[in-house]
């Protein structure tokens, strides 16, 4: 069996669905999605859905500015409530080395336009009163930041492509990448080769063995990452708490779970176990923070994985072979950027115009010198 | 006249007929099934409703219970308070 598209998206997560749906909409006709398994069950299912756009380098501040921008209406969009509200983001710091990090990025962050400022322990407790503030040396809060829900997210931009007639296929795995003469001709998925001009490779986590595939050498890894969510409970907890200093993150869903997670060791590889040291370590840090939940019960743990690059900063655009597009390496922000690099990522590909967004992004850069994002949680 | 109600998901209040909904807006795998309505997802972590889950699954899709699978489980096999996690002894 031979098929022809125009587009061939690997990756049915919320970054090649979102691309998917955006090259739809631009008019290109032929588009298929490619997923190994369910739709978002790579890292866009498994994440904790927080949006921000305090970041600490200036393209990703930009690229993530313009996303929230695409969040604020995207339930609009997409005719599908992805559950999203701006509770805003409350990074903490625990010693001086982390404050004055969070002192610089805000400066930078307001220059381009960003709204955080920073904020004293008391100011910090005014925005989320069961704070213990024993030992904390102040933070950044921007209120402007936010949270959707993952799989709606996923499913609203599947269906969104759909009806523009995106074609998807689930349980469906990607075995080959062809290249003849520097240019992409097609893949090979299940047991299909599907004749295209153009291959996007969004695999996250898998990202690495699509590179593989067509013959490049990637500079991404593959990192676990564990989360968990508790029993739900009634609204409390506005904005998404980041520690920096403890690297513990944590917010409350749309459901009332305390949905966070720390960060732990782990050595590369696409291994999603749950470990008990993570469990115990978010617990002691979680209880120390916000001693009034120290009853609250752990319903589940679970992990997922952030695509990491030298700099922390993903991989976006066109390669030395042509028509092989890169959106992945996102590093643990794949979710929030996903929209804003779905309408850019199209945008190349139907124009073959390169947004000056995406421009810093570029898969040539660990060749040169890079500046790494500072702000990767958990 | 109230309707009578199969309730399949006791935690969140979810019935069959939701679940064939769900079935019917396309949510064919039981992974996604479970992340579109919620079932399995409260304090019993499906131990109450997962089976009944399948079972209506599989007979929509013809399938037996073997073909339909069944969810990852996650850890803990039962809700735990977050102190004992930390491991602070003195809570009663």
């Amino acid at each position: 069996m031979k098929m022809k598209a125009d587009v061939a998206v690997i990756g049915g997560g919320v970054t090649g669905l979102s691309i998917a749906y955006n090259l739809a909409k631009q008019g290109i006709e032929k588009v298929v999605v490619l997923e190994k398994r369910y739709l978002g069950a790579g890292s866009s299912g498994r994440c904790a859905g927080g949006i921000r756009e305090q970041f600490s380098t200036e393209p990703m501040i930009k690229l993530a500015r313009k996303s929230l921008d695409m969040y604020e209406k995207l339930s609009d969009e997409l005719n599908f409530n992805i559950l999203f509200r701006q509770g805003g983001y409350l990074f903490l710091a625990f010693n001086e080395d982390d404050m004055s990090e969070i002192r610089e990025h805000v400066r930078l962050q307001n220059s381009l336009g960003v709204g955080s400022r920073i904020v004293t322990p008391e100011e910090a407790r005014e925005i989320f009163p069961e704070l213990n503030t024993d030992g904390m040396v102040g933070g950044a809060f921007n209120r402007r930041d936010g949270i959707a829900f993952p799989f709606p997210v996923v499913w609203g931009y599947a269906r969104a492509g759909e009806r523009l007639g995106v074609e998807i296929r689930k349980f469906t795995e990607v075995r080959d990448i062809i290249v003849e003469n520097g240019s992409v001709k097609g893949v090979v998925a299940g047991e299909e080769r599907i004749d295209c001009d153009f291959v996007v490779n969004a695999a996250g986590g898998w990202s690495k063995k699509i590179y593989e595939m067509a013959g490049l050498k990637s500079f991404n890894t593959p990192v676990k990452h564990e989360i968990l969510a508790t029993e739900p409970l009634k609204p409390f907890l506005e904005p998404m708490i980041v520690n920096i200093s403890a690297g513990l993150y944590f917010n409350q869903s749309m459901r009332g779970e305390i949905i966070g997670g720390i960060g732990t060791h782990s050595e590369p590889s696409t291994d999603v176990s749950s470990s008990f040291e993570f469990v115990k370590k978010f617990a002691r840090e979680i209880v120390r923070l916000v001693p009034k939940i120290r009853g609250v019960k752990v319903l589940r743990q679970w992990a997922g994985l952030y695509d990491m690059t030298p700099d922390a900063q993903p991989v976006l655009g066109e390669t030395e072979i042509e028509g092989f597009i890169q959106a992945n390496g996102f590093s643990g922000h794949g979710f929030m950027l996903a929209p804003v690099v779905g309408e850019l990522i199209a945008k190349l590909i139907a124009t073959g115009k390169v947004d000056p967004l995406i421009r810093p992004f570029g898969f040539n850069r660990f060749r040169d010198g890079i500046e790494p994002e500072h702000t990767v949680v958990g | 006249m109230v309707k009578s109600k199969k309730i399949v998901c006791r935690c969140e209040d979810i019935t069959e007929e939701d679940i064939i909904h769900a079935i019917e807006e396309g949510f064919t795998d039981l992974e996604s099934l479970k992340r579109y309505t919620g079932i399995s997802t409260g304090p019993c972590q499906g131990k109450s409703c997962l089976m009944h889950v399948i079972r209506i699954l599989g007979g929509r899709l013809k399938k037996s219970p073997d073909e339909i699978g069944i969810t990852t489980q996650r850890p803990p096999v039962n809700p735990v308070p977050l102190y004992i996690l930390a491991g602070d002894e003195n809570e009663s």
